[in-house]
């Protein structure tokens, strides 16, 4: 069953306006950076965007900030991009910030099928308000629902083309999250091969959550913050 | 460095014990990696998905793969492992994190902490930060004792948007050392060559005074 392509723009057709996309990568370490140029280009707008970060404002997300393509972003903090700022406080995009560990949970239970679940997370702070509060074992939590994407965009470093993946370091991330959460999950990988050429043992996302897998050339993989030891 | 910080830094440190997991919050909190003893055995843990950050790469090491939750490039060290955000967060919330050192713009004197939004200014998002003042096994706060304006940051009560109630268990600044108690905030020590008196003079927040520190200042 091979679910290899190789044209990004043919991918990413299937994106409608209006769509929820839940996009994998931690600042722009990890992000599918070929997808969301197609997605650029393909110009879907009105879109739902699930993401950690936005981007920068010339990279990642930042594009499709910068094409006026996102109505709302859900993230847990954006505050590297001026372009989303002059947005947001235009009132052209409208923003749910959610912490970190709670986002990364409500997409893994939309993969798994988990249809909310309660955290002491934000209980007693702004996110906490019009949400039920429950008591479990006298800690106070509130009720979180799960987040699915009608389609993710994930960045793996190798695949094979059954749609297996492995990540590398902390291009993980939010990654194996979002590929199992998307209804139609798009990964892209530096290196395709075939299905006998990956160690079952080793492989992150197993290939039934991926619908498409396709090879990338030259990845830029920007640097956010080049930071390197004092000699 | 400025002097308080560097002071803040410096005592900060010594809450690091061999052996411990310890998440170091953005900005200063990270600058106390640097300081931590070669003999003490720390895994640092990054939100990111990261557990065993190591030294900040050579040139030749820089890997755009590799970075930390500040998204600066980091090394690993030997024993270091990667994961999702999702297990990482399940490592902060299941109480796996031994000691998280965060920076704070408030602290009230029951313990709750304001360290992510300040109203009418644009809000960048809170990040992992509430998700570890609630899950780390201890949360230790590092900032100055009052801002710009000579203003204490330790009040009565926050007027800033909380990050969690009553999260805080020791709050280290450049004049002081308090600890979060069933009895409220106690002042544990005076930092700085200040007195007493004079940490009175700069905290909006009531607090007591640890006997062996009272009965120090009074044999004084």
């Amino acid at each position: 069953m091979s679910k290899r392509s190789t044209s990004f723009s043919a991918r990413i057709q299937s994106i409608k306006d209006g769509d929820t996309i839940i996009v994998g990568g931690f600042g722009l370490c990890g992000i599918p950076e070929k997808a969301i140029a197609a997605l650029a280009e393909h110009g879907a707008k009105d879109l739902t965007v699930v993401s950690n970060n936005c981007g920068v404002d010339d990279w990642g997300l930042g594009l499709l900030l910068a094409n006026k393509q996102i109505k709302k972003m859900i993230a847990s903090y954006v505050g590297e991009n001026k372009i989303f700022e002059e947005q947001y406080l235009s009132g052209g995009l409208d923003v749910e910030l959610v912490p970190q560990g709670t986002l990364a949970e409500r997409i893994r239970a939309g993969g798994a099928g988990i249809r909310g679940f309660y955290t002491p997370t934000g209980v007693g702070t702004p996110i906490a308000e019009g949400k039920e509060h429950k008591e479990f074992g006298g800690r106070t939590c509130i009720l979180e629902e799960a987040i699915t994407g009608d389609a993710a965009l994930v960045k793996a470093w190798k695949g094979d083309s059954f749609g297996n993946l492995i990540y590398r370091k902390t291009a993980r991330n939010f990654n194996p999250l979002a590929a199992a959460a998307g209804e139609k999950t798009i990964a892209e990988v530096e290196e395709l091969v075939e299905t006998r050429e990956l160690d079952p043992d080793v492989i992150h996302t197993p290939g039934l959550y991926i619908q498409d897998v396709l090879e990338g050339a030259e990845y830029e993989k920007r640097i956010e913050k080049r930071t390197t030891a004092q000699v | 460095m400025s002097d308080a910080r560097e002071r803040i830094i410096q005592r900060a440190v010594q809450e690091i014990e061999g052996g411990m997991i310890v998440n170091l919050g953005i900005g200063m909190p990270t600058m106390i990696a640097n300081h931590i003893p070669a003999d003490k055995d720390v895994f640092l843990h990054s939100e990111n998905g990261l557990l065993g950050i190591g030294p900040y790469p050579r040139e030749e090491e820089l890997d755009p793969d590799l970075i930390n939750a500040g998204k600066e490039t980091v090394t690993v060290k030997d024993g270091g492992s990667f994961f999702d955000n999702a297990e990482s967060f399940a490592m902060i919330r299941g109480g796996h994190i031994d000691l998280a050192v965060l920076g704070g713009m408030e602290v009230s004197e029951n313990g709750d902490l304001a360290n992510w939004m300040i109203p009418g200014k644009m809000v960048k998002g809170m990040g992992g930060a509430m998700d570890i003042v609630q899950g780390a096994r201890n949360v230790v706060i590092i900032m100055n004792h009052v801002n710009k304006h000579g203003d204490s940051k330790i009040r009565t009560s926050c007027e800033l948007p909380l990050t969690g109630e009553q999260v805080v268990s020791r709050l280290i600044t450049d004049m002081a050392v308090f600890d979060f108690t069933d009895e409220g905030m106690v002042l544990k020590e005076v930092l700085n060559g200040t007195d007493i008196a004079d940490i009175r003079d700069h905290t909006e927040a009531a607090f007591t005074v640890d006997s062996a520190l009272a009965q120090k200042e009074d044999s004084r």
